[in-house]
């Protein structure tokens, strides 16, 4: 569990929750959130919540798999692995022992867009948790005994995760097809080649450049005081040196011109497609509206069993043993708005692709009704009450926000935005964006499950 | 030497109140015993109705009590499957079901306003009370399994684990997949369900728990609301013990993965079991604290075998699991499994260290809070004390009851309950054996 390494793949593959409709935010919170900066350039968002003695911190930096290039993939997933690898203060497995004393939890997610560290533990002993994060953000021992086994660990983590599943396997070859320059089509744990050929150099490079107090954002929500949390950040963060940090390359994807398929073929029962049509996120949006309105248009689907896909490709006509549709708004380059299925008994994978095409065409061709879309704003507004029994999940979406490029206050005017969506503004953006020409279509093609006829996806050279 | 001070300091003066929620419970006239805990702080209300209504009351029909649960809401009173889901959502309210072994449960969230809360209670009431089990949302849900099991058969880690189990439980009803066997649903009729159902789903073999934002007298409008559609009947009977393994067994299953898929299991032990506290604890130095656990330095961090090592005992009615897994390269599971072995036998053999022992003990009890810190969390431990009956103090004395453990509790229980001669070996993955 050190790494959700693959959070933003769950968050797409899961397809259930859209990331913004999580934001838990009301108006009343804005007075218990509270936002300032460390001279050194240090953000930090603190938001009171004080219904049990506990708190969260989480250091978020500007980070991730798509701040990599070519040659280097996964190297900030394996940076956050050693990040656990001890400092001269607090070496080997010192950290975790700390925190584990102190009663805590802590563990840290890689992602596209970021690379995020947190402990959760009694409210009394923050103090104790910045002193061991603010340490590691500059003084981290890197060494390679250390890192030979610890990049081991990240393959077998690669293996479990993507070698071994099939569907995985899939969505790996599908990001990869459908992006031809954005860094959005690597994955975020690396390519196993790439992994192999890392060197310490390299790691030691990559810390240097991107973990400094001016390109990290520290959340804290609990049971604190904010002025409390104030003093602690400038003694612990404040007095890190700022450094200059370049920020990465653009590298917007191209505009697609055409549909594109891949297919993977992978030992499994099961058939599988993925469907992803390019879209704009909130931060690249020409019209505001638009990103609210995919979100709204992916709760129409997917909002629940009352929603299109389950009520009619699973019940209905039955084509689907399972069927999602997802889109995050929140990226910080322009993404996906997905679909993915898998085959009823006795249907064919060309069926479960032309049914979720069936309900993309008809979310173009005739506005969704009153009652779809007041299901999808009813889930919203409850989700924003059901959200905050989670501190952990209040300090994602403000760290979320923030490290993207967008404003953690944000999520106070979601619903708002949401409830403004109109079936019309609905239809508008399935017209414009999810159509042939933006769409990827990835099958998986099953292999028989054969011990002795294992598939060679890389040449051996690893043992 | 300075900051091993200050936590020393912090940990004897800053000790957090160790505030378990307030729970009170009662019984309704028909017998369905009911656990609330009132938490003002949001505007919701989390009920979780539990059933001993598992896949060990399956009764030879493997995959029955998984199938009468999903289809609870598929149809109930005058609504079918639509309706349902759209009477939920339409006031965002988030209903929930699911089977294991021993507990099945039926879950709602909502908004406490009236206007939202009352439309998906109604619902939630016909879904428990009164479900249709409709004869083709039967069929669908049954060719749905048929899916489920193949996306277990081409899982390397799902297959181990069901291999385990049923090499550790041989003939007890914990040995079968909750999921059933492609025979057993082929098996299965609609009236299967429905006599299930009207066994099981009955008040005096149910728990009801409630949190949320609602007083005393409007939690128990509202447990007579449920109880009162529910017949009173009899709780399900005791579950037959769980025999003992005679001897050490390794089971290799070939798959095409590049990784094998290891567990190491045996009858571990059974809720509210005596030595349920040294256990625990014990196991939390062993392979239960993630980073801080001897397996997961052993395989993890010193070797570099593995992602994800890890051990525990799953306490259930009668002696659930104690399992220890680990993934590894397939040319390298022998050397895992060695490795993983060992550590068992020695922390079996020799127990714990004085210095692991205080950093556990500091571990559990100052992460007390934590595990009670949402109303999602309090409302399955609510679920949890009462399906198994646990005393009302279980949280309010979880740590007492954690600090009273010594080292030698910790070895002599070990020593007596887990074997590492006598334990099942599952290991999938890597070409048929020449």
């Amino acid at each position: 569990m050190r790494t959700k390494a693959l959070l933003a793949v769950l968050l797409a593959l899961s397809l259930l929750v859209p990331l913004l409709s999580a934001a838990g935010e009301t108006g009343r919170s804005i007075e218990d959130t509270h936002e300032f900066i460390l001279k050194n350039g240090m953000k930090v968002v603190v938001k009171e919540d004080h219904r049990a003695p506990v708190v969260v911190q989480q250091v978020w930096y500007k980070v991730g798999s798509s701040y990599e290039y070519g040659g280097i993939t996964g190297i900030s997933h394996v940076l956050e692995h050693m990040m656990f690898k001890g400092t001269s203060r607090y070496p080997n497995g010192t950290f975790s022992e700390v925190i584990a004393e102190q009663g805590g939890r802590e563990n840290a997610f890689t992602s596209r867009d970021y690379t995020a560290y947190y402990q959760v533990l009694a409210a009394d002993r923050l103090e104790i948790a910045m002193r061991l994060e603010a340490d590691r953000m500059r003084n981290l021992l890197m060494r390679e005994d250390d890192f030979q086994r610890e990049r081991a660990v990240v393959q077998e983590e690669r293996r479990l995760r993507t070698e071994d599943n099939p569907t995985a396997l899939t969505y790996e070859r599908f990001q990869a097809t459908a992006y031809l320059n954005s860094p959005y089509g690597d994955p975020v744990i690396g390519w196993m080649q790439d992994l192999e050929s890392l060197t310490l150099d390299d790691l030691k490079a990559w810390y240097d450049r991107w973990y400094a107090p001016n390109n990290a954002t520290l959340v804290v929500v609990g049971d604190v005081d904010p002025d409390e949390v104030r003093r602690l950040a400038r003694r612990y963060y404040g007095t890190i040196r700022a450094r200059e940090v370049a920020p990465p390359k653009p590298r917007q994807e191209v505009p697609q011109q055409g549909e594109r398929r891949v297919t993977v073929k992978a030992p499994a029962e099961l058939p599988y497609v993925l469907l992803g049509y390019k879209v704009p996120v909130v931060l690249s949006a020409e019209t505001e509206w638009e990103p609210y309105a995919l979100e709204v248009l992916a709760g129409v689907l997917d909002g629940g069993s009352s929603a299109r896909l389950s009520r009619n490709l699973v019940r209905g006509r039955e084509i689907a043993a399972s069927a999602g549709a997802g889109y995050n708004a929140a990226g910080r380059l322009e993404g996906l708005f997905m679909l993915d299925g898998t085959p009823a008994p006795g249907q064919p994978a060309a069926a479960i692709e032309a049914a979720l095409r069936d309900e993309i065409r008809a979310l173009r061709e005739a506005p969704v009704t009153g009652d779809e879309i007041e299901r999808v704003k009813a889930q919203v507004v409850a989700g924003e009450i059901y959200q905050r029994d989670s501190i952990q999940h209040q300090a994602m979406v403000i760290g979320t926000l923030e490290t993207v490029g967008l404003d953690w206050r944000l999520a106070e005017d979601y619903a708002e935005r949401i409830r403004a969506v109109t079936p019309e503004q609905v239809q508008a953006v399935a017209r414009k964006y999810l159509v042939d020409d933006r769409l990827t279509v990835a099958h998986l093609d099953p292999q028989p499950i054969d011990p002795d006829n294992p598939p060679s996806r890389f040449d051996g050279h690893l043992r | 030497m300075i900051l091993r001070l200050t936590v020393l300091l912090l940990a004897l003066i800053a000790l957090p109140a160790q505030a378990a929620p307030d729970i009170q419970h009662w019984t309704t006239d028909n017998g369905l015993r009911v656990y609330y805990v009132e938490a003002p702080e949001l505007p919701m209300v989390d009920l979780r109705l539990v059933f001993d209504a598992g896949s060990a009351r399956d009764g030879g029909r493997p995959g029955l009590a998984r199938m009468t649960n999903a289809l609870l809401a598929s149809g109930a009173g005058d609504w079918d499957a639509d309706a349902i889901a759209e009477r939920f959502e339409s006031v965002g309210a988030q209903y929930g079901a699911g089977a294991a072994r021993d507990m099945a449960w039926v879950s709602l969230r909502s908004l406490n306003d009236l206007d939202w809360f009352e439309p998906a209670l109604a619902t939630f009431l016909a879904v428990v009370q009164a479900p249709r089990f409709p004869a083709a949302d039967f069929e669908r849900t049954r060719r749905q399994a048929f899916v489920a099991l193949s996306r277990q058969a081409q899982d390397p880690g799902e297959i181990a684990s069901k291999a385990l189990y049923e090499a550790v439980y041989g003939d007890h009803p914990y040995a079968h997949p909750p999921l059933g066997t492609r025979e057993s649903i082929e098996g299965l009729a609609r009236g299967d369900l429905v006599a299930f159902h009207a066994r099981h789903y009955v008040a005096r073999n149910g728990v009801l728990a409630i949190v949320g934002d609602l007083d005393r007298p409007a939690a128990e409008a509202l447990a007579d609301r449920v109880s009162a559609g529910l017949a009173a009947s009899e709780p399900a009977p005791a579950l037959p013990p769980v025999p003992t393994l005679d001897e050490a067994r390794t089971l290799r299953i070939p798959f095409p993965s590049e990784q094998a898929h290891v567990y190491l299991g045996a009858p571990g032990m059974s809720r509210g079991d005596a030595d349920y506290f040294a256990l625990y604890f014990g196991n939390h130095m062993l392979g239960g604290s993630g980073f801080t656990s001897r397996l997961t330095k052993a395989v993890r961090v010193e070797r570099g075998l593995s992602y994800s090592v890890y051990s525990y005992f799953l306490p259930m009615a009668q002696q659930g699991p104690f399992l220890a897994g680990l993934q590894t390269r397939v040319d390298q599971a022998e050397e895992a499994v060695e490795v993983a072995r060992e550590t068992l036998a020695t922390f079996v053999a020799q127990g714990p260290a004085a210095e692991e022992y205080r950093a556990s003990l500091a571990n559990i009890t100052g992460g007390f809070p934590l595990r009670v810190a949402s109303n999602s969390d309090i409302v399955q431990y609510l679920a949890m004390i009462g399906f198994y009956d646990l005393p009302l103090d279980y949280l309010d004395r979880f740590t007492d009851r954690i600090e009273a453990v010594t080292v030698a509790d910790i070895r002599d229980a070990f020593a007596r309950r887990l074997d590492p001669e006598r334990m099942i070996t599952v290991i999938v993955g890597g070409p048929e054996a020449e």
